[in-house]
């Protein structure tokens, strides 16, 4: 195979740094101890030969959260979580995956194709154990790709690379800006990532610099193996300002496995950061079983004046969803957005929103939520607007719509609203709809089937948000939600 | 081109008999009115043809093209080549006019086997056909019939009946809603549409349709039963002496 060899032997003359674990290593025999303890947090962190005072950090992580009780006020329900059952280093997906994919659920296969993802990466999208080297050159495809960009990169000054590689190369930053936003002990999954944290994205944007390209971890497929508790810590200096995308649109083959990650953003003065999220992990099968859990603590803090934090979000897949992107409006005259669709179908159950919590002064905050439900699936907003003593003049517009389809599925909308300062306007509206069978019929009488019908309906009620993605993004989610949402009529 | 023999039809839900033995054939070419009072299953008989589920038909059956159209699904029956130009039609929102008349000609093509549209191609033929209609870019960049005025929402009905071009147009009070210029423009679009292969069905309480769509077949309906059939001067006699006697006659 000398297409194979060549492939190999180019991908060895790229000097890839985030390739240092994963693919090269051998999989199967690296898997720590089962079970979450001192040992195997030392055991993680010595092989990814991380310095003395991150696997301290981590050490005061797990002590913590020892010490925790999981958090029981979401509206969504599972078995409770065995914290001695899982594993903490390697991911047994990669091991106890399928042989070919002829073993891999035609369903899935059916999705990616509609997609349009080559054989070649659906094999590792849905966890083909490599039967040799074959695998590796789609992913080297693509870590070509990111080499590119890293030299453009590099000569804007802008630093984009995993979190394991930012410990060793950048301790300064790290230090300085790890756990300033999501504190060690800021919630019971946040405090577990921080003990366990596997790897992530690091990105800083150096004063004054606009990020010449969007930044994905989309290219980044050595993270899918890796995944379960990632770390993403984002940092734009004054006046800089970068768009981050986030996800895979592809589902992953995965069984009822958690995923806890955090994502930290840090806006300075005058910085913007736009962070972009689809997210399709596995839901679970029709009759419920297996899935994603996606317990997910994200937090932009908008720390300089005039800075501005941006999310922006397309959730279709996980089993169960507990995820609320915030922003903390600490500089004045500081931004907050939050755009989301979450669709849910099947036995999905969603408990989703943000938190806007205004600090400084003229302030301002913008959400946008759109819950799309069908099935037997539950589907929860649950948002947090605050205004404190100093946030005079702050503002904020909350629109809460949610679609439901069929008989079967539910809608909620939990809105907090606090305001401590008597100058600050909020407002909130929500509405819920379904389907009618009049628009049903109505586009039934021009040609489109049931399935064409439903899309075009739903995608005209996320209009808004899809509107916030970029381009290419905006495609693929615009098909995801019609594919998620199949069968949900007739 | 149509034939229908003998229909009987109930409001699923409730089981309300609403047509009770309609017999009407319609040829290719033809244009028939359909006249009669309030609750005489007009409406019911343009959303059977179309497939509403709402309504059972529990006798007779509906010949097109020589195929059993009772047995075909909506979107079928739309790809078959029925139309039916809605009285109110429904809001889509946040579905750009534009998009929709893409994805439902699309949707047709597709399921006739014909490669999708280009978009300059798409693009075209909607700016040639909104002229006429007098139908602006904006209105056709905005949500389909949220906020349209009665008059555009009538006008966007007969632009996606000419876009689609079915063999059976089927119109539901199209008249209604519309103030003198509006069914001047609706009536001239409707009558481009006029063709030896096309046939119209003209569901109306007025004879004032009439007088800018020219039928060739009027019928009374009343009770569910079609109780008279004449040419265009039976719409006149209607004008003058109202549905009273057709009432006592059903």
């Amino acid at each position: 195979m000398p297409a194979v060899q060549e492939t190999i032997d180019q991908v060895k003359a790229i000097d890839v740094d985030q390739y240092k674990y994963g693919f090269v290593t051998d999989i199967e025999s690296e898997r720590g101890a089962k079970g979450l303890s001192e040992e195997t947090v030392r055991f993680l962190s010595a092989k990814k030969g991380e310095p003395e005072w991150m696997t301290e950090w981590r050490l005061d992580a797990l002590r913590r959260f020892n010490t925790m009780e999981e958090p029981d006020w979401a509206r969504v329900s599972y078995p409770k979580i065995d914290f001695d059952e899982l594993y903490y280093w390697a991911s047994p997906k990669s091991v106890e995956g399928p042989k070919s994919l002829d073993e891999v659920d035609p369903e899935l296969l059916a999705t990616y194709e509609k997609l349009g993802i080559p054989l070649r990466e659906q094999e590792i999208l849905a966890g083909v154990e490599p039967k040799n080297r074959i695998a590796v050159d789609a992913v080297f495809d693509s870590v070509s790709v990111v080499t590119t960009f890293k030299k453009e990169l590099a000569a804007a000054g802008v630093i984009f690379c995993s979190i394991s590689e930012a410990i060793k190369e950048h301790p300064e930053l790290v230090k300085k800006y790890l756990g300033s936003v999501v504190p060690v002990t800021d919630n019971y999954y946040a405090t577990l990532n921080s003990a366990v944290f596997s790897d992530g994205s690091f990105v800083y944007i150096p004063e004054g610099v606009r990020c010449p390209m969007e930044l994905s971890t989309y290219f980044r497929i050595n993270e899918q193996n890796t995944g379960q508790f990632e770390r993403t810590l984002i940092i734009a200096e004054k006046g800089s300002y970068v768009s981050y995308l986030e996800g895979c649109t592809a589902p992953q083959r995965d069984e009822n496995q958690l995923h806890a990650a955090v994502v930290e953003l840090v806006a300075l003065d005058d910085a913007e950061i736009k962070y972009s999220t689809v997210q399709n992990w596995f839901p679970g099968d029709s009759e419920g079983k297996g899935g994603i859990y996606n317990f997910v603590t994200k937090r932009g803090d908008c720390r300089g004046k005039n800075s501005k934090i941006s999310w922006t979000q397309v959730e279709t897949g996980s089993a169960i969803t507990w995820k609320y992107p915030s922003c903390i409006l600490r500089g004045d005259n500081s931004v907050g957005e939050f755009y989301s669709i979450a669709v849910s179908n099947g036995y999905q159950q969603i408990d989703s929103g943000t938190k806007m919590i205004h600090l400084g002064k003229n302030t301002s905050s913008r959400i946008i939520s759109k819950g799309i439900s069908a099935g037997k699936s539950s589907n929860t907003y649950r948002g947090l607007v605050s205004a404190h003593r100093k946030a005079s003049n702050a503002r904020n517009f909350t629109q809460c719509d949610s679609l439901l389809i069929g008989q079967d599925c539910g809608a909620h909308t939990v809105p907090y609203i606090e305001s401590k300062n008597a100058s600050a306007v909020f407002e909130h509206e929500a509405t819920t709809s379904k389907i009618s069978d009049d628009q049903m019929f109505y586009c039934l009488q021009r040609g489109l089937d049931e399935e064409g019908a439903v899309a075009l309906i739903v995608n005209g009620f996320v209009k808004d948000v899809i509107q916030q993605l970029p381009m290419e993004f905006a495609v693929e989610a615009q098909k995801l939600i019609s594919i998620s949402l199949e069968g949900s009529v007739g | 081109m149509l034939e229908i023999k003998n229909l009987h039809a109930r409001i699923a839900e409730d089981g309300t008999e609403i047509l009770r033995g309609v017999d009407l054939k319609v040829n290719a070419g033809e244009v028939h009115a359909i006249m009669g009072p309030n609750g005489s299953g007009k409406s019911t008989l343009s959303y059977i043809l179309a497939g509403k589920s709402d309504y059972e038909v529990t006798e007779g059956e509906i010949i097109f093209h020589g195929e059993n159209l009772l047995e075909l699904e909506p979107d079928e029956r739309a790809a078959a080549g029925v139309f039916l130009a809605f009285q109110y039609p429904i809001e889509i929102p946040g579905v750009a006019t534009m998009e929709f008349l893409k994805t439902a000609m699309n949707a047709q093509r597709k399921a006739k086997g014909q490669a999708q549209l280009s978009i300059p191609d798409f693009m075209k033929l909607v700016k040639e056909k909104s002229k006429d209609l007098n139908v602006s870019m904006d209105m056709l960049k905005r949500p389909l019939n949220v906020g349209f005025s009665g008059g555009e929402k009538k006008r966007a009905e007969i632009l996606q009946m000419s876009l689609l071009e079915p063999s059976l147009c089927v119109l539901d009070e199209t008249d209604s809603g519309l103030d003198i210029d509006a069914l001047r423009i609706v009536s001239e679009g409707v009558n481009k549409l006029r063709s030896p292969e096309r046939a119209m069905v003209v569901i109306t309480h007025y004879q004032r349709l009439l007088d800018h769509i020219i039928p060739d077949v009027v019928h009374v309906l009343s009770k569910g039963r079609i109780v008279k059939t004449g040419g265009k001067e039976l719409a006149l006699e209607l004008e003058k002496n109202g549905y009273a006697d057709y009432i006592e006659a059903a």
